[in-house]
C-alpha cells in the first residue's frame, strides 16, 4: 500500500473509533440533562441516583472521546497537509471556532459539574451540566458544518492566483443545507445510542432483581424501571426523527451527490420510475454495477429521491460517463497525484461498501426501535420481563445503534470518493471547487511513518477499548447501590437512598470516596 | 496592525496561555514521583489539578486550531515535518487524559499506581513533545523551498527541538511546584516549596537559552528588553521562594513564561516556520495566511467568544480557589463552602 492508502485506513479507523464515543456523549448528555433537571425540580432521590449512575458512564466514555478527538484535529495537518492547504480558508476556521466556542464550554463546565457536587449552589451546578451538554451539541454543529462543506462546498469562489477556494460568505458555510440535514440526523441518531443503553442495562437489572426476589418497591427498582421507560420512549421518538431527517438528507443527496445514492441502490441504468433495491445478490463486490441484481420494489426509489412515483433517477453507468466528461477520464499527469498520476478515475464509489452500509444503517436503526418497543411493552403497567431471550437480546442490541451510526458515516464518507471535496452541482462548472483524495495526502511523509502511526494508534485504541468496556461492564454490574447514590454534603435529598450500603462494600473501601470528589475522582 | 499580524499575536497568545495553564498541570503530574511520597499525597496533588486540566488542554486544541484557521501554510508545513514526534505527543495526551478519569473508576492499589504512572509518563511525553515542536518551528526545521521536510522521519528532531522540549518540561516542573505550594497544605506544600527553592534558577536556563537563541538570530531591541524581563523575573521568583512568599513567586514565574514566549514570538515574527537549510525557505505569515475575509470573520468570532471563555474559566478557578488538604473533608466544612460560594 502507498502513503495514500495507509493514510486513508488511518483516517477511517481513527474516525470510526472516535465516533463510537461521540454519539454516546451527545445522546447520554441530553438524557442526563433531563435526569438532573428532574432531580433539582422534584428532589426525588430516584432522579439523583439515575443522574449519578448514568453520569458515571457518561464520564468514563466522555474522556475517551476527548482523547481520541485530539488525533482527529492533528491528523489533518499530519497526514493530509495538501488537503489542509487547499481548504485552509474555510475548514480551519470551523475547527478553531469549534474549539473556542464549544470545547471550552464543554470541558470547563464538565469539570465544574464533576467537582461541583456540594460545592456550588444546586441550580448553578445544574446549569454547569446544561452548559457542558450544549457545548457538545455546538461542537457537533461546527464539525458537521466542516464535513458538509467537503460534501457540498458553498460560500466560496476560486482564487485565481492559487486555484484554491476563497471564502466569500461565512454565513452560507454555516447555513449549508447539507450541514443542517446531517446535523439533525446525527443528533437524533446519537439519542438512539444512549436510549438503547438505558433500555438494555435497565431491563437486565430489572430481570436480575426479580430473579433474586428483590422488592419492586425500593428506589433501585424505580431507577431501572424509569431508565427503561425513558430510554424506550426516547428511542422511538428519535427513530421517527431519524427517519424524517434521513429522508430529507437522501433527497438532498440525490441532488448533490447522485452517484453516492445510486450506488447505494445499485441502480445501474437510469430508470423512470426507478425501483428500490431491498436486497442485492450477484457480484456486489466486483464494483461492476451490471453484475449486481436485486429484489426490488417498483417506483419506490423515485418516491424516496423526488417525492413522486414517476421521475427518473439517474443510474451509475450514466453518471459515471457524465462525471468523466466533466472532470476528466484520467488523473492529471502531475506529481501531486502520486501513484495515481495519469491513471483512470473511477467516479463510482465502492458499490459493496455504499450498498451494504446503507442497509446496515437502516436495518440496525429499525432493530433498535423494535427493541425499544419490546421494552416498553414488556414493562407496561409495572411489569418486569422474565424472558431470557428478550432481556439478553435487548442488552446485545445496545450495539445496534452504534453500528448504525458507524455505517452511516462510512457510507457517506466512502460514498463521496474519489473526491475529498465534492464538486457542488449548483455552481457553474467553471466556478466549481473540488479536490481529489489522491491529491490530499502529505507529500513529505513516508509510508513507513504513516504505517508506524497507524499501528501505534490502532494498538492503543484497541487497548483503551478493552479497558473502557471492562470499566463500564464492571460498573454496570455493580449497579446503583454504591456510593453513586450517596447523598452529597449540602445536597441531602429527601429519603435515604443509601440505606442498603453495608460497611466494607465498594462505597466505603476508600475513605476519600466520601468527599465531594467521590463522584468521579 | 494588519490582520495577519493580529492573528500571529493571537496564535502566540494561545500557545503562551497553553504553556502557562497546562504547564502547571504537566508539572504537577511530573512531580508525582518526586514529591508525592504517599498515596494520600499523590491523590492530593491530582485533586489540585483535577477540575482544571481538561479546560487547560483546550488551550492546546484552540492554539492548534487557530494555526490551522489563520495560517494553514504553517499547519501544513510544521506538522508533517515532525510527523512521528507529533504522533508521540498525541499518544502522551491520550493516555494522560484517560488515566485522569479512569484512575478513579476502580479501586485497588495496583490500579491506582498503574494509572498514576500513566499520568506521569503521558505528561512527560506531552510536555517534552509540545516544547520540541515549538522549539523546532521557531529555531529551525529542515524544510526545503516547498515546505517539505528533507532527511527522513527524524530529521526534525534537532538539538533546537530538544532544547524546546527540555525548556518546557523544566519550566513546567517548577511551575507545578509553585502551584502546589500555593494550592495545598501539609507535607506536599513543604516538599513543593523545597523543590521550587532548589530548582527554580536551573529550570529557567533552557527556556532563557531558547529565547536567547531566537533573539540572537532575529531579535529587536524590544525583544531584547523582554528577554531581560524574563531573566529578572527568574531572580524575582527565586527571591520570593526564599522568603516563602508563594503568591509573588507564582506571579513572577508566570512572568518568566510570558516574557520568554513574547521574546520568542516577537523575535521570530513574521516567520512562522524557520528553515534550518536556508533562510530563503522560511515560511512567513504572508505566505501561510488565509484571506483577509476569513481573518475578519474569525476576528469577530474571537473578539466576542474569547472574553466570555476567559470569564468563565477565571470563574472556575475562583470556585476551586480553596487550599486542599490530604484529610478527607467533613460534611460540615463542605456544606459551609456551599454557603460561601
Amino acid at each position: 500500500m502507498d502513503v495514500l492508502d495507509v493514510a486513508r485506513w488511518q483516517f477511517g479507523i481513527t474516525t470510526v473509533y472516535h465516533f463510537m464515543m461521540v454519539p454516546l456523549t451527545i445522546g447520554l448528555g441530553i438524557l442526563l440533562v433531563v435526569m438532573h433537571t428532574m432531580w433539582v425540580r422534584t428532589d426525588n432521590p430516584e432522579w439523583l441516583r439515575m443522574t449519578r449512575f448514568w453520569g458515571r458512564i457518561y464520564l468514563i466514555n466522555f474522556v475517551l472521546g476527548v482523547a481520541t478527538g485530539l488525533v482527529q484535529e492533528f491528523q489533518f495537518g499530519l497526514a493530509w497537509s495538501e488537503y489542509s492547504r487547499f481548504v485552509g480558508d474555510v475548514f480551519g476556521s470551523l475547527l478553531a471556532l469549534e474549539a473556542l466556542l464549544a470545547f471550552f464550554l464543554e470541558s470547563t463546565f464538565l469539570g465544574l459539574w464533576i467537582f461541583g457536587w456540594g460545592r456550588i449552589p444546586k441550580k448553578v451546578h445544574l446549569a454547569a451540566l446544561w452548559a457542558a451538554v450544549i457545548g457538545s451539541i455546538v461542537s457537533a454543529y461546527f464539525i458537521i458544518a466542516a464535513n458538509s462543506w467537503m460534501q457540498h462546498p458553498v460560500g466560496v469562489v476560486t482564487d485565481d492566483a492559487t486555484g484554491r477556494p476563497q471564502q466569500v460568505d461565512f454565513l452560507a458555510v454555516l447555513s449549508n443545507n447539507t450541514a443542517l440535514a446531517a446535523f439533525s440526523h446525527t443528533i437524533v441518531g446519537s439519542l438512539m445510542v444512549a436510549a438503547a443503553l438505558l433500555v438494555g442495562i435497565g431491563l437486565w437489572h430489572l430481570r436480575k432483581r426479580r430473579l433474586a426476589g428483590l422488592s419492586p418497591d425500593d428506589v433501585d427498582h424505580a431507577v431501572w424501571r424509569r431508565s427503561v421507560r425513558i430510554g424506550g420512549y426516547a428511542s422511538l421518538i428519535a427513530f421517527v426523527l431519524v427517519a424524517i431527517t434521513g429522508d430529507y438528507q437522501a433527497k438532498l443527496m440525490y441532488q448533490q451527490q447522485p452517484l453516492k445514492m445510486s450506488s447505494a441502490e445499485a441502480l445501474c441504468e437510469t430508470e423512470a420510475p426507478a425501483p428500490f433495491s431491498v436486497f442485492a445478490f450477484g457480484k456486489v463486490g466486483s464494483n461492476e454495477c451490471d453484475d449486481v441484481h436485486s429484489w426490488t420494489v417498483p417506483a419506490l426509489l423515485s418516491y424516496l429521491a423526488h417525492g413522486d412515483f414517476e421521475t427518473a433517477v439517474p443510474g451509475v453507468n450514466q453518471l459515471q460517463e457524465e462525471y468523466s466528461a466533466a472532470y476528466g477520464a484520467t488523473y492529471p499527469d502531475d506529481p501531486s497525484f502520486g501513484d495515481k498520476a495519469g491513471e483512470p478515475i473511477d467516479y463510482t464509489p465502492l458499490l459493496a461498501v455504499t450498498y451494504w452500509n446503507f442497509r446496515l444503517m437502516i436495518g440496525m436503526g429499525m432493530l433498535s426501535a423494535g427493541v425499544a418497543a419490546y421494552a416498553l411493552w414488556s414493562t407496561r403497567r409495572g411489569r418486569v420481563p422474565t424472558s431470557r431471550i428478550g432481556v439478553y437480546g435487548s442488552l446485545l442490541a445496545v450495539g445496534a445503534p452504534f453500528v448504525a451510526n458507524a455505517a452511516g458515516w462510512i457510507f457517506t464518507e466512502m460514498g463521496r470518493q474519489p473526491f475529498v471535496v465534492y464538486p457542488n452541482p449548483d455552481v457553474p462548472r467553471e466556478d466549481q471547487v473540488y479536490f481529489f483524495t489522491a491529491q490530499a495526502v502529505s507529500p513529505g511523509v513516508s509510508a513507513a511513518e504513516v504505517w508506524t502511526s497507524l499501528i501505534t494508534l490502532t494498538v492503543v485504541y484497541g487497548a483503551l477499548a478493552v479497558v473502557e468496556l471492562w470499566l463500564i461492564v464492571n460498573f454496570v454490574r455493580r449497579g446503583v447501590t454504591t456510593s453513586d447514590g450517596a447523598p452529597t454534603p449540602g445536597h441531602t435529598p429527601d429519603g435515604d437512598p443509601d440505606a442498603d450500603v453495608t460497611p466494607g462494600s465498594a462505597s466505603t473501601r476508600r475513605a476519600d470516596d466520601d468527599d465531594v470528589l467521590s463522584f468521579a475522582y | 496592525m494588519d490582520l495577519q499580524t493580529v492573528w500571529f499575536v493571537a496564535v502566540a497568545v494561545l500557545w503562551t496561555g497553553f504553556l502557562l495553564l497546562e504547564g502547571f498541570d504537566f508539572g504537577v503530574a511530573a512531580l508525582l514521583p518526586v514529591i508525592g511520597r504517599k498515596p494520600a499525597d499523590r491523590h492530593l496533588m491530582l485533586r489540585s489539578i483535577g477540575p482544571l486540566w481538561d479546560g487547560n488542554e483546550v488551550w492546546l486544541i484552540t492554539a492548534a486550531g487557530a494555526v490551522f484557521a489563520a495560517f494553514p501554510g504553517w499547519y501544513a508545513t510544521w506538522l508533517p515535518a515532525l510527523y512521528l514526534p507529533f504522533v508521540l505527543v498525541l499518544f502522551g495526551l491520550i493516555i494522560r487524559a484517560v488515566a485522569f478519569e479512569w484512575r478513579h473508576s476502580h479501586h485497588t492499589a495496583q490500579w491506582d499506581s498503574t494509572w498514576t504512572n500513566v499520568i506521569v509518563t503521558g505528561s512527560l511525553i506531552a510536555a517534552l513533545g509540545v516544547g520540541a515542536a515549538l522549539g523546532g518551528t521557531t529555531l529551525g526545521l529542515p524544510i526545503d523551498g516547498d515546505g517539505i521536510r528533507v532527511g527522513g522521519a527524524f530529521a526534525g528532531v534537532t538539538w533546537a527541538a530538544l532544547l524546546g522540549g527540555v525548556a518546557v518540561l523544566a519550566y513546567s516542573m517548577v511551575h507545578g511546584a509553585v502551584f502546589l505550594a500555593l494550592k495545598t497544605e501539609g507535607p506536599v506544600r513543604v516538599a513543593a516549596r523545597a523543590f521550587a527553592r532548589r530548582w527554580s534558577l536551573v529550570a529557567a536556563v533552557p527556556l532563557l537559552a531558547w529565547a536567547g537563541l531566537v533573539q540572537l538570530r532575529s531579535g529587536t531591541t524590544v525583544t531584547a528588553v523582554l528577554w531581560l524581563v524574563a531573566a529578572l523575573a527568574v531572580l524575582a521568583t527565586w527571591a520570593s521562594i526564599r522568603l516563602d512568599r508563594e503568591g509573588p513567586a507564582f506571579t513572577a514565574w508566570a512572568v518568566v513564561m510570558l516574557a520568554s514566549a513574547a521574546t520568542v514570538f516577537g523575535a521570530v515574527y513574521p516567520v512562522v516556520v524557520v528553515s534550518s537549510i536556508d533562510p530563503a525557505f522560511d515560511v512567513t505569515i504572508a505566505e501561510a495566511s488565509v484571506s483577509d475575509y476569513t481573518l475578519t470573520v474569525m476576528t469577530w468570532a474571537a473578539g466576542v467568544g474569547l472574553p466570555v471563555v476567559l470569564g468563565y474559566q477565571a470563574w472556575t478557578y475562583w470556585v476551586f480557589r480553596k487550599r486542599l488538604t490530604a484529610e478527607p473533608e467533613t460534611p460540615a466544612t463542605a456544606a459551609g463552602d456551599t454557603v460561601t460560594a
